[in-house]
């Protein structure tokens, strides 16, 4: 199946530092043809600083690279990259929000010119979508900034194997199932099985182990900005993955840290009706309880903790909200940090009023709250008034749920907060996550994952905006979650 | 980190340092064509004027920090509309001077809630807000005023005009308040929601931020500094006039530009706005003293004001 003969790429000696920060530190990578490479590792392990490396949307400090055999190092870039047939899917999205979907597929292809290239644009990237995920929704004349952040993904990800003039070669893809829902990544990943074996060559990284063991033919291991190990997908066992990524805390099983599984009883701290529910059912949650909500990606889960949270303040209302509310953004660059301000800024800010002394917000008192988060949290950063942007983007999240449980906040929302985050700070979250509940918080939780839920103590399912099915802890299975999503259960 | 690069570093940092080198040079090369006449004059009238400008161009830059599209377009209308009725209310006489300050906040407040409601409640973009506002307070001032020019209270046109070894005192008053609003923006609840909504509206709303309420405080801030502004310009120049307002309309918006605060909003510089009040006027009477005509003077003003924005602007371009 995988034959690694001639290379695609050979990435020798590759490094790269920010400031103090040494994110690469001299990477060796070799790519074959028809190979998927798994690439995996922790937060700022330097994986994604590697990938830009390779994309050309960095130039490294040191080291070559070639492609097809030739060295590049010289006039590596963007262009040069693609005119190679190599292609990158972003972590962080890189469509432009005002555009269709169709005008970002030609922003890509500089040929699609003259009269009609608006359809010819369109069928391109119509074409990739129904090949890669069938049955989607997507029109090709969307407004991008309109579409949900999971459909953002499809059509990223689907831009990037449409071919006009270029080859392609060469797809990497970063964290590309992290805003996807279960049936919509297994699509993705059978496509990707498809085309390795067609010839092309993937970069697949992942957080989700499961599929890099599931998808790779060779998997990489990257820590601390250098490879640690590298050996063939079949060599590697979940657990032997995660102890090269070296996680000590992954030592310790999901069940022994999940949740209790009580219906609490009380007053309710949130009961609120989705807008587009027929029935009677409601959303209802206690003190102290974390709350599941499940469901296919997009179909009204984020709508309903924005409805918590917009009717957090009142009191005449139909949702009612018994105590402060936070939020976080699982979509960080639209709903979570202020690129300008440093980190220290970023996680204060949702204590702001607390830290008001004398009308004044009190320095010491701002400088203490950061460092202790940054050390709760453990936020890889020398320094806390660095800008929030020189973290990774998982650290940007621990960032986010700083402020969020800093903050004096009873209640969280939690809006799909562990994209692009790996194992071992997903597991150290999820332990704050239980530790605060048990202090009396309450935590609502959208995830598209459904190995999450089980640190839930009840969930909701949704379809098409509505609660479809609401299942105690008890009776919580995989199963029965995808079925209430597809709705084939009553 | 060698010496050097720490001092590039210090000045790379520090945008506003910019307009204050522009400044000196300007200073520098109409002083060496004048053969050293004049120098210390210019200077005092040069405080003078900029602190009309601060006034305004401070409300402005709270106003352009809270985010794209966000500027304030009835300022000169305000300062037209509080002149008018300030110098009336106050009818020469010194003691009605507080009444007048009063009156000219209350006029500033009325206007930035009628600014804040047009945009809020009828969803009109602030541009266009407050460019329509404008007309309507214009207007208001003619009706009220009709042309009249009634001389200020002989107190106020000293206070205005007062100096202390040729420094103005409304200047140092100016420097003062630049200061606060400095300690405000950076320090207080209300400047850090400014500076949040400035960056991105919906990430600052769902960190908690009262965003609505920032943005009404913002407008009325403005309108209230435009009130203000117009009272003390009509005791400074002898009378308040129906156009008095208009080169503040784009000098308070290149002011904070020049000073180097981000249009993009999120950012903004205090003390840069002092630096390109100077610069500004100090340009004008460069030329003037060059004998550069009219046009020739506009042309040059507007080149510049481009070649300092983009100088100035291209590190951040590039971040």
């Amino acid at each position: 199946m995988t034959n690694t003969t001639e290379e695609i790429v050979n990435l020798a000696g590759v490094a790269k530092s920010y400031g103090a920060v040494r994110a690469l530190a001299g990477v060796d990578l070799v790519v074959g043809m028809g190979e998927c490479l798994g690439l995996v590792g922790h937060n700022g392990a330097g994986k994604s600083t590697l990938m830009g490396a390779l994309a050309g949307t960095l130039i490294p400090d040191r080291g070559s690279i070639a492609v097809g055999g030739v060295d590049l190092s010289e006039q590596y870039s963007v262009v040069v990259a693609h005119h190679h047939g190599i292609r990158c899917v972003f972590q962080e999205l890189s469509l432009c929000p005002n555009l269709t979907v169709a005008e970002n597929a030609r922003i890509f292809h500089r040929t699609l010119k003259g009269f009609g290239w608006k359809k010819r644009a369109a069928k391109l990237i119509q074409d990739k979508l129904d090949e890669i995920f069938p049955g989607h929704d997507i029109l090709a004349g969307d407004i991008v900034g309109d579409l949900p952040i999971g459909r953002r993904q499809m059509v990223e990800i689907a831009r990037a194997f449409t071919v006009t003039d270029a080859p392609l070669r060469l797809v990497i893809l970063d964290e590309p199932t992290s805003s996807l829902d279960a049936v919509t990544a297994e699509q993705l990943l059978g496509f990707v099985r498809r085309e390795v074996q067609s010839g092309l060559s993937v970069i697949l990284i992942s957080h989700m182990l499961g599929e890099v063991l599931g998808s790779s033919s060779r998997i990489v291991v990257m820590k601390d900005g250098g490879v640690v190990a590298a050996r063939a997908a079949g060599d590697f066992t979940r657990d032997s993955l995660v102890a090269a990524m070296g996680t000590v805390a992954a030592a310790k099983s999901e069940q022994q840290i999940s949740a209790t599984g009580f219906r609490k009883s009380g007053t309710a701290m949130i009961d609120a009706r989705p807008a587009a529910q027929m029935d009677a059912r409601k959303l209802i949650a206690h003190k102290g309880e974390i709350v599941g909500l499940a469901g296919l990606a997009g179909h009204g889960q984020t709508r309903m903790l924005l409805q918590i949270f917009a009717n957090a303040k009142k009191r005449y209302t139909e949702t009612k909200v018994a105590a402060p509310v936070a939020l976080i953004a699982g979509d960080r660059q639209s709903d979570g940090i202020f690129p300008l301000w440093s980190i220290a800024e970023n996680v204060t800010v949702g204590s702001l009023g607390r830290l008001v002394k004398n009308l004044l917000v009190d320095g010491t008192a701002s400088r203490a709250m950061a460092e202790s988060w940054q050390k709760r949290m453990r936020i890889k950063t020398p320094d806390m008034d660095h800008n929030i942007l020189s973290l990774s983007g998982g650290n940007q999240q621990k960032a986010l749920f700083a402020r969020a449980l800093g903050s004096d906040a009873e209640i969280v929302l939690m809006d799909d907060p562990m994209r692009g985050v790996d194992v071992g700070t997903k597991l150290e979250v999820y332990e704050q996550v239980k530790q605060e509940a048990q202090g009396g918080r309450t935590f609502l939780w959208y995830t598209t994952e459904i190995d999450e839920l089980s640190n839930c103590d009840h969930v909701y399912v949704f379809r098409n905006g509505q609660i479809v099915d609401d299942i105690p802890r008890a009776e919580l299975t995989e199963e029965r979650v995808l079925r209430a999503s597809f709705h084939e259960a009553a | 980190m060698t010496s050097l690069g720490g001092v590039f570093y210090y000045l790379r940092t520090r945008a506003w340092i910019w307009s204050f080198v522009a400044t000196a040079m300007v200073w520098i090369a109409t002083i060496l064509f004048t053969g050293g006449h004049g120098g210390g004059q210019m200077l005092t009238a040069a405080l003078s004027f900029a602190t009309f400008t601060i006034i305004v161009g401070i409300g402005q830059m709270f106003v352009i920090t809270t985010g794209p599209g966000n500027v304030d377009l009835s300022i000169p209308a305000t300062m037209a509309l509080s002149g008018a009725i300030t110098t009336k209310i106050m009818d020469t006489q010194d003691g009605m001077i507080l009444t007048g300050f009063a009156v000219a906040l209350g006029v500033g407040l009325a206007v930035g809630l009628f600014n804040y409601g047009l945009i809020r409640l009828l969803r009109i973009p602030p541009i266009i807000a407050t460019l329509s506002a404008s007309f309507l307070v214009q207007s208001t001032a003619i009706a009220y005023g009709r042309g009249l020019r009634i001389k200020p209270p002989p107190a106020l046109a000293d206070f205005t005009t007062a100096e202390i070894g040729g420094i103005p005192i409304l200047s140092i008053c100016g420097v003062v308040f630049t200061i606060i609003m400095g300690v405000v923006l950076a320090r207080t609840f209300y400047g850090r929601s400014v500076l949040a909504v400035g960056q991105n509206m919906r990430a600052a709303w769902l960190a908690g931020i009262p965003v609505e309420r920032t943005r009404l405080v913002t407008y009325v801030l403005s309108a209230m500094l435009a009130g203000l502004s117009g009272l003390l310009l009509s005791g400074f120049s002898g009378g308040s006039s129906l156009n008095m307002g208009e080169e503040y309309l784009l000098a308070s918006i290149a002011v904070v530009v020049i000073g180097g605060t981000s249009v993009a909003g999120g950012r903004a510089n205090v003390p840069g706005i002092w630096g390109a009040a100077l610069f500004l006027y100090l340009l004008v009477t460069m030329l003037n003293t060059f004998g550069a005509s009219a046009g020739l003077r506009l042309i040059m003003t507007g080149v510049i004001i481009i070649a300092v924005i983009t100088v100035a602007g291209s590190g951040e371009q590039k971040r």
